[in-house]
C-alpha cells in the first residue's frame, strides 16, 4: 500500500514553518538597498562605484577567507556579510581614497563581525564598527567630500580615490561640505527638498531620504524590519531637535532639517534595525530608537563632529542586551503566582 | 491584562499565522466510517492510570459495551466500538511509541451495529451523578489532551466556577472536526452545555469561535436555547486562539496564575466535541464507541471528516481514503501540535482529533538549514505567553536546565511551538523546551 516500504519520518511537532529564512531575509535587506546604492553611483559616478565596489568586494572577501581559515563552510551565502559591504560603503565619503575603505572593509568583518563569532553574535553592527575606525585614523579623509552630480563624474576620478596605501590624500579644489557641516560651522541651512532627493554632498548613501524611506517601507511591509526602531528615531529626533529649535531657531537648526541630513535616514532604517544589534522586545526598540536620537541631536548640537548618528548607534548597540533585560515582559500568569499559593 | 481586539474581534496579544489549510475538508459534511477487519482498543487513551479490562479473551461483545473500567479517580471506562469478538487482550503500539495494554476486537461481519444503551443518566440528576456518569461514559478532552473531563469538573471545596467557556476555535492547522460537529450537532453541544452548567454551577457559558467559520458561529446563535445565559464570541484568526489559557486572556481577560488552575479564575473551559459527546451519551447511558476525525492532508486523496471508530488501526485508516506513495510523515493530530505517528500499527483513540499525511515535497521545508539565532525577536513577539524563547533556545544549547526553569519561567511553556514555526534560523526552539523541560521534572524527581 501506501508508503512503499519506507519509512516513516518521526519528529516532534511543529511540522510546518513560517518559510522566513535568515538567507531570504538578508537578501531582501540586499534588495531593500539596491536603489539608494544605484542612486549613489548616479550622483558620484564612477568614485561612488569603485568605493561600493571596493568596500563590498573587501568585506566579502574578508568573510570567505576567514571562514577557510576556521576550516567551516563559507557563509557569505547567507547575505548577511553583503548587506554589511553596502552599508559600509554607503557610509564612506565617495572620494576616499580606495585603499582605506578596503582597510576599513577587512576591519568590518575581522573585527566587527568575526572576532565575535560571526553572524548572531556581533554585538555592534559591523559596518559601524570599520566606518569607526577609519574616522579615528583618518580624520580629515573621512570628513573630506565631493559634490554630487559632478559634470565629469562618469569618466574621471577625484585625485585622492586612487592615492597610494600610507601617503597623504590629495584633494581637488571642489570638496565641498555637508548640510550639517555648514549649519554647524556657518549656520547655514540647506532647502529640505535638496535633502530629501540627495542634490546635496554627504557619503555615497546618504544623500536621497526618499529611497532610504522607500527601501525600509518595503521590508517593513515584508516584517523583516522591525518599525519601531525607526518609528521611535524619528519620533525623538523630532520632539527633541524641535523642542530645542523652538528655544533658539538661530542657534538649533529645524527638526525637519535635523530628520533629513546626514545619516540618520540611512542609519534609522538600515543601521540602527539590524536585528543582530537590536532589542528583541517592543518596549525595548522604542527605548533604543530614543536614545539612538537622543544621542545623535546631543552630539550635533553640542559635540565637536557635524554628524553623530554612527556613534549614536553604536552606543545602542552596547546598551541593546540591558535594554532587553530591562523590558522582557512579564510571563503569563506570573501576576497572579503569589495571590493563589 | 485586558481583552485584545483588533478589527472588533477579540484575542489574545503575539501567536502566529500559519496557513489554515482547512478549505478543503470544511465544507465536508461528516461521513460514518467502515469498520476494520480487527479494531484494537488501547485501554490507555487519556491521561492518567490505564483503564482495566472486565471482559475476556474469547468473549462476544456488544457494541456500546463497556469493555474496561475505571482504575480510581484519574481513569475512565473504556466501551466496545463494534459488535464482536475480543480476541486477545495485549500489547500494543501506542502514538508514544510505547507498547500500552489493549483489546483486540474483531467485528462480526454483517452484524447490524446496533448501540447497546446503559442507564440514563438525566439532567435532573444531582452533579455528583452526572461527573460519575461522565467518567462511566468514557469521556476525555477530545481536542487533543484526552484530559479525563470529570476530573476537571469535580469543583473542589471552596471554589467556583462562573463562566463555563466552550472551545470551538479549532485553531490548529488543516483540522475540521469541531467545525463540522458545531454545524452539524448543535443540538447536542447545547444539551452537553445544559449538563455542564448544571455540574460547574457556572452562570453563563460563552461559545468561542474563531472568525474562518462565520457559518458555525451563526448555527450556534440561531440554535442557541433562550433560557441559557450566554453568547457565541467570534474570535480573530489565530493560533494557539484554542489553548484555554489563551481563550481566558481573549474572552475575558483573566490569567490562570502560573502552575494554577483555570477554576483559580473561576473560569473552565471544554471542547465543543467533548461536549457533544455529552450531550449524546448521557441521555442514552452509553459510552463513547467513536469521533469525528479529520483525515486531511498533501498526502490523502479522498479527505474528509470521518466517524472513526475508537481504535481503527492507522493503516486501515489510510488505506481506506487512499494514500499518495510517496508519503513520509504522517501525525495524529494537526502540524502545528501533533504527534508524528512511529508506525502505521498504531490505532485511534478518543485524542484523535485528525490525521494529517504529507509527502516528501511538502516536507522539504523543513529540511532548511540551521543558522545562529540572529535576534530578530520574531519568536519573542510569537510567543504567546511572553517568555523569551529565544534566550531560552541559547540557554538549552548549553544545558542550563535549572536557570531556565528558575528565572525564565521555562515550565509555564504549554509546548504550542509557535516560536518554531516563526524561527527564521530554523532552530529547534519548542523540541528543545520539550527536552528541557522533561529533565528539569527528573532532576526534580531525583532530589525528592
Amino acid at each position: 500500500m501506501a508508503n512503499g516500504g519506507k519509512t516513516l519520518e518521526i519528529r516532534t511537532s511543529p511540522h510546518i514553518l513560517s518559510g522566513y529564512s535568515v538567507d531570504t531575509i538578508m537578501f531582501n535587506v540586499v534588495l531593500a538597498l539596491l536603489p539608494v546604492t544605484g542612486f549613489a553611483v548616479f550622483a558620484f559616478g564612477l568614485a561612488g562605484l569603485l568605493t561600493l565596489s571596493v568596500a563590498l568586494a573587501s568585506c566579502v572577501l574578508t568573510e570567505h577567507l576567514i571562514c577557510r581559515a576556521a576550516g567551516k563552510p563559507s557563509t557569505i551565502g547567507d547575505w548577511s556579510v553583503t548587506i554589511t559591504g553596502l552599508l559600509y560603503g554607503l557610509t564612506l565619503p565617495p572620494s576616499l581614497p580606495l585603499w582605506m575603505v578596503a582597510a576599513g572593509g577587512v576591519i568590518c568583518v575581522a573585527l566587527g563581525k568575526a572576532l565575535f563569532g560571526g553572524l548572531g553574535y556581533n554585538t555592534f553592527n559591523p559596518a559601524l564598527v570599520g566606518r569607526a575606525v577609519l574616522q579615528a585614523a583618518f580624520p580629515v579623509a573621512m570628513t573630506s567630500w565631493i559634490p554630487g552630480f559632478g559634470v565629469g563624474r562618469f569618466s574621471s576620478l577625484p585625485l585622492s580615490t586612487l592615492t597610494l596605501p600610507f601617503t597623504a590624500p590629495e584633494y581637488d579644489a571642489i570638496t565641498s561640505a555637508t548640510p550639517l557641516a555648514l549649519w554647524k560651522f556657518s549656520r547655514e541651512a540647506t532647502a529640505t527638498s535638496d535633502l530629501a532627493m540627495g542634490f546635496i554632498s554627504g557619503s555615497a548613501g546618504e544623500t536621497s531620504s526618499v529611497l532610504i524611506l522607500l527601501g525600509g517601507l518595503y521590508l517593513i511591509a515584508r516584517n523583516m524590519m522591525n518599525w519601531r526602531i525607526p518609528a521611535s528615531i524619528f519620533a525623538a529626533v523630532l520632539v527633541f531637535s524641535g523642542a530645542l529649535h523652538l528655544v533658539d531657531p538661530t542657534r538649533y537648526a529645524s527638526p525637519v532639517f535635523m530628520l533629513f541630513s546626514g545619516g540618520l535616514m540611512l542609519g534609522a532604517m538600515f543601521m540602527a534595525t539590524d536585528m543582530v544589534g537590536s532589542p528583541m522586545t517592543s518596549r525595548g526598540c522604542y527605548l533604543y530608537g530614543a536614545l539612538i536620537a537622543v544621542v545623535t541631536i546631543v552630539i550635533r548640537t553640542w559635540g565637536g563632529l557635524p554628524e553623530g548618528v554612527m556613534y549614536a548607534i553604536l552606543l545602542g548597540n552596547a546598551v541593546t542586551p540591558h535594554l532587553d533585560r530591562w523590558t522582557r515582559p512579564t510571563v503569563y500568569g506570573a501576576k497572579g503566582k503569589e495571590a493563589a499559593t | 491584562m485586558r481583552p485584545m481586539r483588533l478589527l472588533g474581534l477579540k484575542t489574545f496579544r503575539h501567536g502566529v499565522h500559519p496557513p489554515e489549510s482547512k478549505d478543503e475538508t470544511s465544507g465536508l459534511a461528516i461521513r460514518q466510517f467502515p469498520f476494520a477487519p480487527l479494531l484494537i482498543v488501547p485501554l490507555v487513551q487519556h491521561m492518567g492510570a490505564p483503564s482495566i479490562p472486565v471482559v475476556e479473551e474469547g468473549q462476544e461483545v456488544q457494541r456500546g459495551q463497556r469493555i474496561a473500567r475505571p482504575d480510581g479517580f484519574m481513569s475512565v471506562s473504556m466501551h466496545a466500538p463494534a459488535s464482536g469478538l475480543v480476541r486477545r487482550i495485549a500489547l500494543a503500539p501506542s502514538i508514544s511509541g510505547r507498547m500500552v495494554p489493549a483489546v483486540y476486537l474483531e467485528p462480526f461481519p454483517g452484524s447490524t451495529q446496533e448501540i447497546e444503551d446503559g442507564t440514563p443518566c438525566p439532567l435532573e440528576a444531582t452533579p455528583d451523578e452526572i461527573i460519575a456518569a461522565i467518567q462511566d461514559a468514557g469521556v476525555v478532552g477530545l481536542g487533543g489532551a484526552a484530559f479525563p473531563t470529570h476530573v476537571k469538573l469535580k469543583i473542589p471545596e471552596g471554589k467556583f466556577v462562573d463562566t463555563l467557556i466552550i472551545n470551538g476555535v479549532e485553531c490548529e492547522p488543516f483540522l475540521t472536526t469541531d467545525h463540522r460537529v458545531m454545524l452539524e450537532e448543535s443540538r447536542d453541544i447545547f444539551l452537553g452545555i445544559r449538563y455542564l452548567l448544571k455540574v460547574t454551577g457556572a452562570e453563563k457559558v460563552i461559545i468561542a469561535v474563531e472568525a474562518n467559520k462565520p457559518d458555525a458561529a451563526e448555527q450556534l446563535r440561531e440554535t442557541f436555547p433562550s433560557d441559557v445565559d450566554g453568547s457565541v464570541e467570534v474570535l480573530q484568526v489565530k493560533y494557539p486562539q484554542g489553548a484555554e489559557k489563551m481563550l481566558f486572556s481573549a474572552l475575558l481577560g483573566r490569567e490562570v496564575p502560573s502552575r494554577g488552575l483555570p477554576l483559580d479564575i473561576h473560569a473552565l473551559c471544554c471542547n465543543v466535541a467533548t461536549t457533544a459527546q455529552i450531550g449524546q451519551l448521557l441521555p442514552r447511558g452509553r459510552g463513547i464507541q467513536e469521533r469525528v476525525i479529520t483525515v486531511t492532508g498533501p498526502a490523502v486523496k479522498r479527505k474528509g471528516n470521518y466517524r472513526i471508530p475508537i481504535g481503527t488501526p492507522l493503516r486501515f485508516l489510510l488505506e481506506h481514503v487512499g494514500v499518495a506513495d510517496d508519503v513520509n510523515r504522517v501525525f495524529l493530530g494537526g502540524p502545528m501540535m501533533g504527534a508524528a505517528a512511529p508506525s502505521l500499527e498504531i490505532s485511534i483513540t478518543k485524542g484523535t482529533s485528525g490525521v494529517t499525511a504529507f509527502t516528501d515535497t511538502a516536507a522539504e521545508r523543513t529540511h532548511s538549514p540551521v543558522y545562529p539565532c540572529i535576534r530578530c525577536g520574531y519568536c519573542v513577539d510569537a510567543c504567546p505567553i511572553f517568555l523569551d524563547p529565544a534566550l531560552l533556545g541559547k540557554l538549552a544549547a548549553t544545558e542550563q536546565f535549572s536557570t531556565m526553569a528558575d528565572e525564565h519561567n521555562l515550565m509555564d511553556c504549554f509546548e504550542c511551538g509557535s516560536c518554531s514555526f516563526v524561527c527564521p534560523s530554523h532552530i529547534p526552539l519548542v523540541q528543545r523546551f520539550r527536552a528541557s523541560k522533561a529533565a528539569v521534572r527528573k532532576s526534580k524527581a531525583g532530589a525528592a
